[in-house]
């Protein structure tokens, strides 16, 4: 049941983040109306965002909103959008993080307002840009559009080293997106129809018709890309100093997601047969990197810093769970990057909100808050217990299925290791609840006074709050769509199927549709042969 | 069924030529006390009537005038058209920062009308002592103007290098026709074209080619050809920067495809490796080189090098495709450096204040205009989706991957995230907050022919990023005319045509 909306809303959600930027760059710099008009239009496109869940169709494979309209003719580009369950949320959080992102800038960003919500909007529009392309050459100059505000804000809000960051950042995502490039065009080149089509590619790559050697260094260069991004672990060079110099507002709405989607979309989706190659390191490279993360964050002085290994940590278990290669490790690595995206929103505000109180981010100068902060204290504490995949809270639904697939799926000395960083995650998230906000008061908390939380900061850390809550008693909410994008695979075209055990899942089963087992596929190469729509004949209840 | 007036066939040049006589004799016929700064809108109204006479020759029947020297066909109109438009952001953006007090305005004016006949008519000669000719009415005007600001030493200076190694380089050139000559007993592209092939003397072929190559490569600044640039950016006059470092470059550009593709496509084994070469020496040279410089022109000076070695990449994609991309380069190229130099003009001020990178620190706090478009247009250089960079670069790496010179497109991407790195220094520099401590300077004045100027840079640059649909359908028509060259090439008879009328 599609109605006129349907086909266009996606270009709504993509475009009105970008009126709103040229509407702030044109009027004049006049009081807090900049914020207005960005808080206004982020709204409204939440809004928007909210219209496709509602309208999501769960079950019916393949993308769904979409729009395919010629953009340029020779090369053959197409402005082709559509979203699948995998974006889906993706394109919801992003929607909802940036309204969240503007109020906690609110009184943050004093000079420069008017640049600071353009190119804040203009980042919004790259995010959803990168979520709902389907077309390849789109899919990559919102990729790559995406780094100039965050590299500008940076440089221009940035704590100390702004510029420096900035240069890292831009440079570590830049350069790797150079080979991904020529990798596209390569496909481009090969293919037959010449096409940038993300389905017609995914067919193409999986049909055998383009040679595998070269198959392997292209996927090789789309991997890097996105490792980079992640960041996979040794490519975290500039996770630290951007988590420590980016505004608040945007290290919040970046952090991560961008390129664990691609690397499920555009890796594992387009190279399924590569992907599975090169599996062993990069789940060798995840351990390493959750284990190496937590480690660091265990020692960080600066809570940046802390956040920042912690963030590591994390999103290497998402990369574990990615190559896992298992379609119930996919459902957990997307719902752990929902998951993730709110819980370190959280984080990232209430920090946020510390150091404007007290201009500082060294761990030890804080100490004794929770007298003096209450407020700031319990959500602290709830958002740390969601990080560190306490039960009933969001966190723990994916690590849980993450690590229980690992288990299951790739090998126990793997998962091990993996529930070993989750539980130094523990150790170090529960230490900087106590060293920030229990023990002594130190000197800082007697002499400066601070005000709680004020209304504002409530207005956006409630709902949060609020979602980690229902993201971790319902999670069938969201895995209906989730599993409507991460298909179970034709049965032929599952070699490992036999072999492979299977994980034993406790969420809901009639969300999960009991479909269960090792993929090949993400979701549109099923969408292509109607016949396998079905879940596979071994899926077990 | 009549034939063309041959007229037609030059009328953007004679326009030119029209407008510049008559900025000189108005010059001299007005009392010396008075400003002569209307001049300028006298040349731009000119090259705005010459730009409009370029698209209307688009009426007429493709085909050579005046004995087969000179040439109108979609890819002589794109030159036109882009060199037109270039000419007219520069004497606009001169208009506006021109100290009021200069002197000899009437002859600068003059002398850009002049320099844009040269290199219209470079675009359009098919014959290759009008090419000879053509090159030197434009290099002398830009060797006067790289000197207009005599009171410094740098000016002269600049003037002087550009001079003797610029003379240096047509000599070069001259050579390279006269040998084409002694092979051939012609100097009519088309017949030397026709009878090269069969030429006796094999090594006087090669070294035609290979003098041409010198010469124009000399022009387009590609490494090893290129240590003029630097010093010459560095002291003529920002405004005349934005014209030097674009138009010049796009017209030599357009010979050099003419000059391989049209004279020696049978060579194509021999330029087409030189090419290569010298494409992956200008990028990594020019960018090496960038990353160390402090002085702003400079450094935009290293990185015109860096691009015009992107634009060489082109060369080595399949002819049709590759004249289509290295034309659209050409495009996006020129949209995108005009406008830095206009923003650069305006921030740092006619005599340049403002020289070294850090001095640009806080643009944006200061001037916000010009600072996001000075960000857009770096943005833009580095190569960044939504921009003509990007489609510029993308069409000529896209040439070279389908003729199968991957690694050259490797290289040059990889080259593009190594220019990122000082683009974005003088970007995120620009975009920091300003020292307390230092003083400020004066907030630059934008007047309103400057912001058409701004306008026109931005508008194209964005139109090239966004819809390069147009702009590549013209590029791909111009190469396929290159391509085809008009069936009856003697030289005495112009086809019969059907005149526009």
């Amino acid at each position: 049941m599609m109605t006129a909306i349907d086909h266009s809303i996606l270009t709504l959600i993509l475009l009105a983040p970008l009126a709103g930027a040229i509407l702030i760059a044109l009027i004049p710099d006049r009081a807090k109306l900049p914020n207005w008009i960005a808080l206004l239009t982020s709204l409204v496109t939440f809004l928007f965002t909210l219209h496709l869940p509602v309208h999501f169709i769960s079950g019916q494979p393949g993308f769904q909103f979409e729009t395919n309209i010629p953009w340029i003719e020779k090369p053959a580009i197409f402005y082709h959008v559509g979203v699948d369950g995998l974006s889906l949320w993706l394109v919801v959080l992003t929607g909802l993080l940036a309204p969240i992102g503007i109020i906690a800038s609110w009184n943050a960003i004093q000079t420069r307002r008017k640049i600071f919500y353009s190119l804040f909007l203009v980042q919004q529009t790259a995010m959803f840009g990168v979520f709902i392309s389907l077309d390849l050459m789109v899919y990559y100059g919102f990729w790559e559009l995406s780094l100039v505000p965050m590299a500008i804000l940076i440089a221009m809000y940035g704590r100390k080293e702004g510029p420096k960051a900035a240069l890292k950042f831009f440079l570590f995502t830049f350069i790797p997106s150079a080979p991904l490039l020529v990798a596209i065009l390569w496909l481009y080149a090969r293919t037959n129809p010449h096409t940038f089509n993300f389905s017609d590619l995914q067919y193409q790559t999986a049909s055998g018709i383009l040679p595998a050697g070269a198959l392997f260094w292209a996927a090789l260069a789309f991997l890097f890309a996105f490792a980079v991004k992640v960041p996979v672990f040794p490519l975290y060079g500039w996770l630290a100093d951007t988590y420590n110099e980016a505004p608040v507002a945007l290290a919040m709405v970046v952090a991560g997601k961008l390129g664990l989607y691609s690397m499920l979309r555009f890796h594992v989706g387009l190279f399924p047969a590569q992907a599975r190659t090169i599996a062993p390191l990069l789940i060798a490279l995840a351990v390493i990197g959750i284990l190496y993360g937590a480690c660091l964050a265990l020692v960080q002085r600066d809570f940046w810093r802390l956040l920042a290994y912690a963030a590591l940590s994390h999103l290497s278990l998402i990369v574990l769970a990615i190559y896992g290669l298992t379609f119930t490790g996919w459902s957990g690595a997307v719902y752990q990057i929902l998951s993730h995206g709110v819980v370190d929103g959280a984080l990232f505000l209430l920090l946020g909100a510390l150091e404007l109180r007290y201009s500082t981010s060294l761990i030890d100068s804080y100490g004794g808050l929770a007298a003096k902060v209450p407020r700031a204290a319990t959500y602290f504490v709830i958002a740390t217990l969601a990080m560190i995949g306490l039960p009933i809270l969001s966190g723990f639904i994916g690590e849980f299925l993450i690590l229980s697939t690992t288990f299951a799926a790739v090998s126990r000395g793997w998962a091990v290791a993996g529930a070993l960083g989750v539980i130094l995650g523990a150790a170090y998230m529960l230490s900087l609840v106590q060293r920030l906000f229990y023990g002594p008061e130190s000197a800082m908390a007697t002499s400066k006074p601070a005000t709680d939380l004020r209304f504002g900061e409530l207005a956006v850390l409630t709902p949060l709050v609020v979602l980690m809550l229902v993201m971790g008693v319902a999670p069938s909410i969201w895995f209906n769509a989730i599993q409507t994008g991460v298909h179970p695979p034709p049965p032929a075209a599952a070699p490992r199927a036999d072999t492979t055990p299977r994980a034993v899942i406790l969420i809901d089963r009639s969300a999960a549709q009991g479909v269960e087992g090792p993929v090949v596929a993400l979701s549109s190469a099923s969408a292509r042969d109607s016949a396998h729509l079905q879940p596979a004949p071994e899926a077990q209840r | 069924m009549n034939p063309v007036p041959d007229i037609y066939r030059i009328l953007p040049e004679v326009i030119l030529t029209l407008t510049g006589v008559a900025i000189m004799l108005i010059d001299a016929s007005l009392p010396p006390a008075w400003p002569r700064r209307s001049l300028g809108w006298v040349a731009a109204i000119g090259t705005t009537l010459a730009l409009w006479a370029s698209v209307g020759q688009l009426g007429l029947p493709e085909g050579t005038g005046f004995f087969a020297t000179v040439e109108t066909s979609a890819f002589t109109i794109f030159f036109h058209v882009l060199i037109c438009g270039i000419v007219l952001v520069a004497i606009l953006l001169a208009l506006d920062t021109l100290p009021e007090d200069s002197h000899h305005q009437g002859e600068f004016y003059a002398l850009i009308s002049f320099g844009a006949v040269g290199m219209c008519l470079l675009t359009g000669a098919v014959e290759l002592l009008v090419v000879f000719i053509a090159l030197e009415i434009s290099s002398i005007s830009t060797y006067i103007l790289a000197g207009y600001r005599k009171h410094t030493g740098r000016s002269p200076e600049a003037a002087i290098k550009y001079f003797l190694l610029g003379s240096f380089a047509t000599a070069f050139l001259l050579y390279g026709i006269a040998l084409a000559f002694g092979a051939t007993g012609t100097t009519q592209i088309y017949e030397i074209a026709r009878i090269l092939p069969t030429a006796q003397n094999h090594t006087f072929v090669l070294a035609a080619l290979g003098m041409m190559l010198v010469g124009i490569l000399f022009k387009v600044s590609a490494v090893p050809f290129h240590v003029w640039t630097p010093d010459v950016y560095e002291g003529a006059p920002t405004p005349v920067v934005a014209l030097l470092s674009t138009a010049p470059k796009v017209a030599a550009f357009a010979l050099l495809l003419r000059v391989v593709y049209e004279i020696f496509p049978a060579l194509h084994s021999v330029w087409s490796p030189l090419l290569w070469i010298v494409a992956v020496l200008s990028m990594t040279v020019g960018n090496l080189a960038a990353l160390r410089q402090q002085n702003v022109k400079r450094m935009l000076a290293y990185s015109a090098i860096a691009h015009a070695g992107y634009l060489l990449a082109a060369f080595a994609g399949n002819s049709e495709t590759g004249i289509a991309a290295a034309s659209f380069y050409a495009a996006a190229y020129a949209a995108m450096n005009v406008g830095i130099f206009a923003v650069i003009t305006l921030v740092a001020g006619y005599d340049e204040h403002l020289s070294l990178i850090d001095d640009f620190r806080g643009v944006i706090y200061r001037a916000p205009l010009l600072g996001s478009l000075l960000i857009f247009f770096l943005i833009s250089l580095i190569g960044i989706p939504f921009t003509g960079g990007f489609f510029g670069k993308f069409y000529s790496f896209t040439a070279a991957v389908d003729n199968g010179a991957i690694a050259l497109a490797i290289i040059g991407l990889l080259n593009s995230g190594l220019a990122a790195a000082y683009y974005l220094r003088l970007a995120l520099v620009a975009a920091q907050r300003p020292l307390p401590d230092k003083p400020v300077p004066p907030k630059p004045e934008v007047g309103i022919a400057v912001r058409v100027a701004l306008f026109l840079a931005v508008a194209a640059t964005l139109i090239l990023g966004i819809i390069p649909g147009a702009t590549l359908d013209a590029a791909q028509t111009a190469a396929h005319t290159l391509q085809v060259p008009p069936s009856q090439p003697a030289p005495t008879v112009v086809a019969p045509v059907q005149s526009p009328q």
